[in-house]
């Protein structure tokens, strides 16, 4: 192998895959075998490097240089300016209103990051397991196999206190200790890659960007355990991950890491892949497990527990991506290292996937106990657009809205919790201003209703009408009484459903009453949706000072609703509008306006038809 | 052809989901038929019930034929507030369906996905196995018209 004298690191998540990563580094490898310096240059793959908003992005080292949204046309003048004359290429760095950042540690979206679980990611090459050894990869599988004991193992996770980073927060330890103590020559070690909830990708990126690291934490775990057979339970949607993982565990195999007497101790271990077919219940543990089985994906009640009682009926443990890993650091590090990072309860670092209204998008790792406030303005560098932050959804349709008022509230898993939200699998969906908080609790119910199993009723029943309540709201046939209802139902379901999808379901209902009750009183009372989202609790008007008659809404509108003339100007019949909005888009001098709250004339002909209804009851 | 498929895999239940994939992802309409249920049933040892109970629960999983493409559009919040809607609205357009309904030229179904995990480029849909992200209309034809120009 020569010696290189630049490396080139291309993110190949699948984020920049889809922003054209994979065009750019065939071009790469065209242009510089043009220029006869492909033994100059070393091109790697990586997984995920975060910020999937500017991709495609690189780094290139020595210097670490980053580069953000690059396209087939700038790889030329990267390689001419940057590669053979050596002044890095400005206008691809990102920049703010005051300076240019060069060097991707300067950037801030990385600033008040630690990687711990994403070190690798967007570092080595995840298809090379060399890569993944030479950055100290299987050291601790190493260490664990050959100089410690399961309990002794068990013991560092124990003073480390990882938490299960899949959404309960469950300590690993208990999990663990539980099994290691049973007898039982058949144990299972799952990993739950699952990963279903809307907004988070970080399971996907792991599994992607560093499958060793998740393969070491399994093995590791096994060996805690006592189990020989480990599953991986990832999701279909993600063939990427499944291959990736596919590809270490036979890459491991080769090299005697998997198999018979591995590090030549007497510890066997054997994985197989399993993948989902789409059911967001099978990231529920029991569900998971039935899955695997060929079953569909109910969940059972527990006890018993998976850890008594789990595949096949023998002690399992089911850790998530995430969680594992955390533990081949932990193992080299030692729990104090890890014990320094995070809040009193909640040790260690957690990724956040962050979505929404917000201008860096993308996967980031940060401290336990951080603010919301630095993890969406700092790291997520604020809004973006002209909107105001208004809300953020935390830990996706199980979670709940935090608004304001508790940006300076300390990411963990006890201090969202209190407040109604949850960590979850660390999802952050950040909304602005205008957002309508109705109508994204009734999304999100939908996405509950669609998914749930079915199997126990409150879930079944009590989400379905939770949802209907929903919708009447948002179509402006709210009546005294909803919120109360809605708070009844969400508690009942809260408590009588079977597992974890209808427990928590009803959260993000419950959280958007606590915080934002005076959107749902306005468009059960007033008939409005301020923030014009809820088409039938908003309208459209043509302001007849500023019309040119131009005619052009009229034309443009499908229901030929608006009628009028040059001399006349036009208005909308506001009966027959459908509220599709072309009139606003199409209209030259901006004379159309979204108002808030339903029409006078809307208002009378439901109160007819309401009447009428009465009448003929 | 059923057969094949079944025999790479170990005749025990926990490879029903392997196999019903495969079968699947094989056939030309990527959907399972009866046919292929019965022989699924025979080899595994299992009464059909099961198989369909099973086929049915999992969303990714066809009883219908279905297009050449599947396109799939993240319906999740994050692609929400990214303007899915107005992406699906175009994909009907453009193709002439429904949701759930192929194409009449055989070539794409159109279906809904929970969430695809690629929020960070949300609306974001998938192509058989190929993700597309920070979609907008324009590029939504774009796409739809390169595969249909593959043909």
């Amino acid at each position: 192998m020569s010696l290189k004298r630049i490396d080139l690191l291309i993110c190949c998540g699948s984020g920049c895959v889809s922003a054209g990563a994979l065009k750019i580094k065939e071009r790469f490898h065209e242009v510089l075998k043009e220029k006869g310096m492909e033994n100059e240059i070393n091109i790697i793959e990586t997984g995920c490097m975060g910020p999937c908003d500017y991709g495609p992005v690189m780094v290139i080292y020595p210097e670490g240089i980053f580069y953000k949204t690059v396209t087939p046309e700038d790889v030329s003048e990267i390689v001419e300016e940057h590669f053979i004359k050596g002044r890095p290429v400005a206008r691809l760095m990102l920049s703010d209103d005051e300076r240019t950042f060069s060097v991707q540690k300067e950037v801030p979206f990385y600033q008040k990051q630690i990687k711990v679980a994403l070190a690798n990611c967007g570092y080595i090459d995840p298809e090379s397991l060399d890569e993944y050894i030479a950055t100290g990869g299987y050291e601790a599988l190493g260490t664990a196999l050959t100089e410690m004991t399961p309990q002794d193992v068990i013991d560092v996770m124990k003073a480390a206190g990882l938490r299960g980073r899949g959404g309960g927060g469950f300590p690993a330890h208990i999990k663990w200790q539980m099994v290691h103590n049973i007898q039982d020559n058949e144990k299972y070690i799952i990993c739950n890659g699952d990963e279903g909830d809307p907004g988070a990708f970080m399971d996907r990126s792991l599994l992607e960007g560093d499958p060793h690291r998740i393969l070491e934490g399994m093995m590791i775990a096994a060996y805690a355990i006592g189990a020989s057979q480990g599953f991986f339970y990832i999701r279909a949607e993600y063939p990427l991950a499944i291959t990736r993982i596919r590809d270490a565990i036979e890459q491991a195999r080769g090299l005697g890491l998997m198999g018979k007497n591995i590090f030549g101790t007497d510890f066997n271990f054997e994985v197989e892949v399993r993948t989902g077919a789409g059911a967001f219940v099978c990231g529920e543990e029991m569900a998971l497990i039935h899955s695997i089985e060929g079953e569909r994906g109910n969940p059972t009640p527990k006890p018993p527990y998976p850890a008594t009682q789990g595949l096949w009926g023998k002690p399992t443990v089911v850790n998530n991506v995430e969680t594992l890993a955390n533990i081949p650091t932990i193992m080299v590090k030692g729990a104090e290292w890890f014990n320094t990072m995070g809040t009193q309860t909640s040790k260690g670092t957690k990724v956040f996937a962050i979505t929404g209204d917000i201008r860096n998008t993308g996967l980031v790792e940060v401290p336990m106990g951080i603010t919301l406030r630095e993890l969406i303005f700092d790291v997520g560098g604020g809004m973006v657009g002209e909107g105001k932050f208004k809300a953020v959804q935390l830990g996706g349709p199980s979670g709940g809205c935090l608004t304001v008022e508790h940006l300076d509230v300390p990411v963990d898993y006890e201090s969202l919790k209190e407040r109604g939200a949850m960590m979850g699998s660390g999802g952050l969906i950040v909304m602005n201003d205008e957002k309508c908080m109705v109508n994204v609790a009734k999304f999100f119910m939908e996405f509950c209703v669609e998914e749930s199993c079915g199997k126990c009723s409150p879930c079944r029943i009590g989400l379905k009408q939770m949802y209907e309540i929903l919708d009447r709201i948002t179509k402006g046939q709210g009546k005294e009484g909803d919120i109360e209802e809605l708070q009844r139902l969400g508690e009942s379901v809260k408590m009588l459903s079977l597992c974890g999808l209808g427990q928590t379901a009803p959260n993000p209902v419950l959280s958007t009453i606590r915080y934002f009750r005076d959107e749902y009183e306005s468009h059960i009372r007033d008939h409005s949706c301020s923030t014009k989202v809820c088409l039938d609790l908003m309208n459209f008007n043509i302001d007849k000072s500023r019309c040119i008659g131009c005619s052009l809404c009229a034309r443009k509108c499908p229901t030929n609703c608006i009628t009028g003339s040059r001399e006349e100007k036009y208005v909308i019949h506001q009966l027959e509008c459908i509220k599709c909005g072309n009139c606003y888009d199409v209209c030259p001098v901006n004379a159309i306006d979204k108002i808030p709250g339903m029409h006078p004339e809307m208002k009378e002909y439901r109160a007819k038809l309401q009447a009428q209804k009465d009448l003929d009851d | 052809m059923y057969k094949k498929i079944c025999s790479k895999y170990e005749p025990t239940k926990d490879n029903l989901i392997h196999i019903l994939h495969e079968i699947q992802d094989t056939h030309p309409q990527h959907y399972i038929s009866d046919e292929a249920v019965e022989e699924v049933s025979k080899y595994l040892n299992l009464p059909t019930n099961h198989i369909y109970g099973v086929l049915t629960f999992y969303s990714m999983y066809s009883t219908t034929p279905r297009g050449k493409n599947i396109i799939r559009l993240c319906e999740s919040p994050p692609c929400y507030i990214k303007g899915s809607e107005n992406i699906l609205r175009k994909l009907k357009v453009l193709l002439g369906v429904e949701t759930g309904e192929t194409s009449k030229d055989g070539l794409f179904t159109l279906e809904l996905s929970a969430c695809l995990g690629v929020c960070g480029n949300a609306p974001v849909m998938m192509i058989n196995e190929d993700v597309y992200g920070d979609l907008t209309e324009e590029k939504v034809e774009e796409i739809i018209e390169k595969y249909r120009r593959a043909q």
